[in-house]
């Protein structure tokens, strides 16, 4: 696919067009590798604006000869979707807040404050990471239980941000606060500064690029949890957006395409504009969070 | 374990540089304790509460005959684990996991390093192409599920676009060969981004002077590729191997909405089963055995990563 330029400068005109070509063959490998991955979100925006005659037309249809918003209004009609996308977003944004603190706090105390135990803690708490979710769903399924938080959006809330999938982002900013240089603090301190203050005024400013880190992977991890809700809620009303999703059916069980593929599109499309606005970040958190899993 | 962490201290004092900390150290050492046990309380009571109670209550459940439909609770020792060696179904279960595992692991990574190694240049729109390729790592997993269960339905897009060339396409998700290759393309698309870009920044870390040396030596690409581009990521490759596999081990949304495990238990993946049996048929004191084994089967992972990375990679950072 490079070229490889031979010793072959008298044919500068041949040369550039061989470089025009290979041009051309690497856009053309790259777009139809582009295909399974854009293809599925083009389908399912378009044909949530399809009327349910149109969704199996043949041909299939690649934009919609019949453009119809009824299949957006269904969703609305047939689940309390406004109050499901309301459960997503608030435990979403609880959960990220929660974790961005307690991970913080937890990360700088494991980088920066010596005290009796810390590594063996640190050790324990790493245990965290070995531990996939299903494992534990069955025990967590009882304890609230036995606590009356099943059918409230508790469980949820409470795992994610204190349990297993905070150890990722902890691990994540002790590493960051490793990195940074100790003469700052150190200085702050002399000063007359306490910790918390250190912590708070000094080092969580330094720390933006990992809490953007952290606040991606956890948003993004929250929002698609599905296994969770599925377990832990109960009622309609309660649904968050991934169980909501695949409840789209008819009286008799039938999947209503066009609708489902509707509330597929808002719950996708939002973080998607977000994604492409604010890609370096995305990749870079994602990529790093992934790293250190 | 207090005490010597505590005499083990002043000795570490003196290297650090200036060696300011030797004043008033009594006072504001205990102060920092104090101030460190807060600080990691939360994430640490969290870990205690929602993985160390529930680990032990797993191992408690397991001795159990616990139905919550029948209402039956009884100690039975060893019964529950017994029944993982008389248990019908479970050689098809791990078969199946076994297989969407291995099949996932090759299509990801090959997939995701032939895209780096296609964007590891200096082109322009290189960087809109990664952004294309790592899109569906954003995308809400069912919403994307979704989307792949109606294109693969007997009548959905991909067998309408077959039929357009005279293709008559299978009944993907209700056919077992087909079914699991389904599951595993809709994971490997959804996810190849993000080993992808792994694998694009451990390229761009192997230093230039290797291949120019290379080529100047007249080395073909597919040397070049296997003795310097390979060795050189071969960390990376590892970490994503191991990350791919025990990701591939916790797949439940898409079985749950593709193929519900079927046809038959051709994609009853373990995590899927563990759901069933608990969730579906009420058997937790069984669930909880098979929770135990699919710890193990991570925690056996995660040690073999440990040691693969010790002896067999040659190049670590």
């Amino acid at each position: 696919m490079r070229t490889e330029t031979a010793p072959d400068v008298s044919r500068a005109s041949r040369r550039s067009r061989r470089r025009t070509l290979s041009y051309l063959a690497f856009y053309a490998t790259m777009t139809v590798l582009a295909v399974p991955f854009v293809f599925p979100t083009w389908w399912m925006i378009t044909s949530s604006f399809k009327p349910i005659t149109e969704i199996f037309a043949f041909p299939p249809t690649l934009v919609p000869e019949n453009p119809t918003i009824q299949p957006f209004l269904d969703v609305f009609a047939l689940q309390p979707f406004a109050q499901q996308y309301w459960n997503s977003a608030y435990i979403a944004i609880v959960v990220t807040i929660g974790t961005m603190l307690v991970s913080s706090l937890a990360g700088y105390a494991f980088a920066r404050i010596q005290f009796p135990g810390a590594n063996a803690i640190f050790l324990v708490v790493l245990v965290g990471l070995l531990i996939p979710a299903e494992v534990t769903i069955v025990p967590l399924f009882q304890m609230f239980n036995g606590l009356g938080l099943i059918d409230t959006h508790w469980p949820i809330i409470l795992v994610s941000t204190f349990g297993a999938p905070s150890v990722l982002t902890t691990f994540i900013m002790r590493q960051f606060f490793l990195s940074l240089p100790v003469e700052l603090e150190e200085a702050a301190r002399l000063d007359g500064l306490n910790r918390f203050s250190i912590w708070w005024r000094i080092a969580m400013p330094l720390a933006r690029p990992a809490l953007a880190a952290v606040a991606i992977f956890s948003f993004l991890h929250v929002w698609n949890l599905y296994l969770e809700p599925t377990v832990y809620l109960q009622s309609t009303e309660l649904f968050t957006l991934p169980v909501a999703l695949t409840r789209f059916t008819d009286a008799y069980g039938g999947a209503l395409w066009n609708v489902q593929l509707a509330a597929a599109t808002m719950t996708a499309v939002p973080v998607l504009l977000v994604f492409i606005v604010a890609q370096r970040q995305f990749v870079e958190g994602l990529a790093h969070t992934g790293l250190k899993g | 374990m207090t005490l010597t962490a505590v005499r083990a201290l002043p000795s570490r004092a003196p290297a650090r540089p200036g060696g300011a900390p030797r004043r008033r150290p009594h006072r504001h050492r205990r102060q920092d304790a104090l101030v460190g046990y807060l600080f990691i309380a939360p994430q640490a009571l969290g870990i205690v509460a929602f993985v160390l109670v529930p680990l032990g209550l797993i191992a408690y459940y397991s001795a159990h005959e616990w139905n919550v439909l029948a209402g039956t609770f009884r100690f039975v020792g060893t019964e529950n684990f017994e029944r993982l060696f008389t248990d019908p179904q479970l050689g098809g279960v791990l078969q199946a996991t076994t297989i969407f595992s291995i099949a996932l692991v090759i299509a990801n990574l090959t997939l995701a390093l032939v895209l780096a190694l296609l964007l590891n240049r200096r082109m322009r729109g290189v960087g809109f192409f990664r952004t294309v390729f790592f899109s569906p790592v954003v995308v809400s997993l069912v919403a994307w599920t979704i989307v792949w269960g109606f294109l693969l339905q007997a009548d959905g897009g991909i067998n309408g676009m077959l039929a357009t060339i005279g293709i008559e396409g299978p009944n993907w998700l209700r056919e077992g060969p087909t079914a699991m290759a389904s599951v595993v393309i809709v994971q490997v698309f959804k996810n190849v981004g993000l080993n992808m870009v792994l694998f694009l920044a451990a390229l761009q870390g192997v230093p230039h002077e290797l291949f120019e040396a290379a080529r100047v030596d007249g080395a073909r690409p597919s040397t070049i590729f296997w003795r310097i581009t390979f060795p050189m990521i071969s960390p990376t490759i590892l970490l994503t191997v191991i990350i791919t596999i025990v990701g591939s081990l916790q797949v439940f949304a898409q079985i749950a909405v593709l193929t519900q495990g079927g046809p038959g238990t051709s994609t009853t993946v373990l995590v899927y089963y563990l759901f069933q049996q608990a969730f579906q048929f009420g058997k937790f004191g069984y669930g909880s055995v098979l929770a135990i084994l699919l710890f193990l089967i991570v925690l056996v992972l995660t040690i073999v990563q440990w040691m693969l990375r010790r002896k067999w990679v040659f190049h670590e950072n």
